[in-house]
């Protein structure tokens, strides 16, 4: 029941991710939300990492572009209200799995990697090319940029789901389950 | 110490002096302090610190910053400070429970019927009150009343108690100790937080882009400066949501931790008095209600 409730608190950060919530146990590791809790705490640093270095350090992206149009701008409301909240969210339920000794961490890290190449990918595609709410820099030619960026976030994403997937192979044996 | 009011923008100087909206925050204050003191019980003195920042941001959105000639930057510092920052500070010292511990039976029992009563249960609902808070900001930048605030003092008074009673409400709707009854589930406060904040990175940027024709209705306008404002909402915004979103979930993480029931190992936090934290925060009755 406590899960249960917990889960459906979580579906609105984690949108497409489906949370079982009848998973009976509480005690023992709990791969499915340490891996959900990774890929919470893996989108939001990403976030955190483009707002902090290439908006404010680097000053390569724009605050605004004067191509935006309404509709991404709504988006991108929604979307840098969710990273803050994913952030905040994520951390508690990072420290609360782990007080209740539920913290697996290969799947976590995993998680991670897939929810930081997954920002990454998503954020260079449908934000910079789909959206166009900004582009990564102004006044260069962009297609290394492009390449360069959407490439890293694959290769994280990748790394991320091979490291899910070895986590997943070697649970059957005696990983922690 | 003797300049035009708070409202009066160049050449409107004939409002009170400064000091004036001080008054109320001072007496919120020395009120709070007062009432911990005569609490026999014992009153968490970190409580009393979260007031006393709280009246202390208030104090420097109604006094020093109220000085600052016309500037939009300054009023968006005023709007974050007294809608956002310092509703949070006043919401987490739990003064409606201070005030049923030191209060007269008549006066409790007149606070236990209003928190029990049906239009309050709406008007504290998180997403009301992220609509007063978030909608009324846009009402006020998007129409001319912004315009019509800066001419007539009593009006721009009235606003900034609006930020100030609205950020409360939405404060206290999401992460309030102090009891709140029939306060909506997790799941239901993070979605409002969700709404409000991305309300307001949205009303920031749409104003940004513009800045040369919003807020309407003004006579003289510096793009510049309401550019400069529009982006210092929207990464004030974010801090307040920052916050707003800790408190929720430390809370939230607070009634989630394990009773002493099946655990061999002790209990990291003996709680001081689990009696009262449990009539301060309604976190855990509330959670169980919410699915």
């Amino acid at each position: 029941m406590r899960f249960g409730v917990f889960a459906t608190s979580f579906e609105l950060t984690a949108r497409c991710v489906v949370v079982d919530s009848t998973l009976p146990r509480t005690r023992t590791a709990d791969v499915r939300s340490s891996t959900l809790v990774g890929v919470l705490i893996g989108i939001a640093i990403m976030a955190a990492v483009d707002e902090i270095v290439f908006h404010q350090l680097l000053a390569w992206h724009h605050f605004y572009d004067r191509s935006t149009p309404s509709v991404a701008l709504l988006s991108d409301g929604l979307l840098h209200a969710a990273e803050v909240i994913t952030l905040v969210g994520g951390f508690f339920w990072f420290a609360d799995l782990r007080r209740r000794r539920a913290l697996s961490s290969r799947p976590a890290w995993g998680g991670f990697l897939l929810g930081a190449g997954g920002f990454q990918l998503f954020d260079g595609l449908v934000d910079h090319k789909v959206l166009r709410l900004h582009q990564i820099r102004y006044g260069v030619h962009l297609v290394p940029y492009d390449v360069v960026w959407n490439v890293a976030g694959a290769v994280l994403l990748l790394a991320g789901a091979a490291v899910l997937w070895r986590a997943r192979s070697r649970r059957p044996g005696a990983g922690p389950r | 110490m003797t300049a035009a009011g708070p409202l009066a923008h160049a050449g409107h100087g004939a409002a009170g002096p400064t000091w004036l909206p001080l008054f109320p925050v001072a007496l919120l204050a020395a009120g709070y302090v007062l009432a911990a003191v005569r609490n026999s019980r014992g009153w968490d003195h970190r409580r009393t610190a979260s007031w006393l920042v709280g009246c202390a941001l208030l104090a420097v959105a109604v006094g020093p910053l109220a000085q600052l000639p016309d500037n939009p930057r300054g009023h968006m510092a005023q709007h974050l400070l007294l809608g956002m920052l310092a509703p949070l500070g006043l919401v987490l010292a739990a003064p409606v429970t201070l005030l049923l511990r030191v209060a007269p039976p008549p006066v409790r029992r007149a606070v236990g019927r209003l928190l029990r009563s049906r239009p309050l249960h709406l008007l504290a609902h998180p997403f009301t009150a992220a609509l007063l808070t978030t909608g009324g900001l846009a009402f006020v930048l998007l129409t001319p009343l912004y315009a019509a605030a800066e001419r007539q003092p009593v009006l721009h008074h009235a606003v900034h108690l609006h930020y100030l009673a609205a950020g409360y409400l939405f404060a206290w709707s999401l992460a309030g100790p102090d009891p709140a009854p029939r306060r909506p589930g997790l799941a239901v406060r993070v979605g409002a937080l969700l709404a409000a904040s991305a309300g307001h990175a949205v009303l920031a940027k749409y104003l940004y882009a513009q800045a040369d024709s919003l807020p309407p209705g003004l006579t003289d306008r510096d793009p510049e400066a309401f550019r400069s404002a529009a982006q210092l909402m929207y990464y004030g915004g974010d801090l307040a949501e920052l916050l707003l979103a800790a408190a929720l979930f430390a809370a939230w993480y607070h009634s989630r931790r394990p009773r002493p029931s099946p655990s061999p190992s002790p209990s990291p936090s003996p709680s001081p008095s689990p009696l009262i934290k449990r009539f301060a925060s309604p976190e855990g009755g509330s959670l169980t209600q919410s699915s």
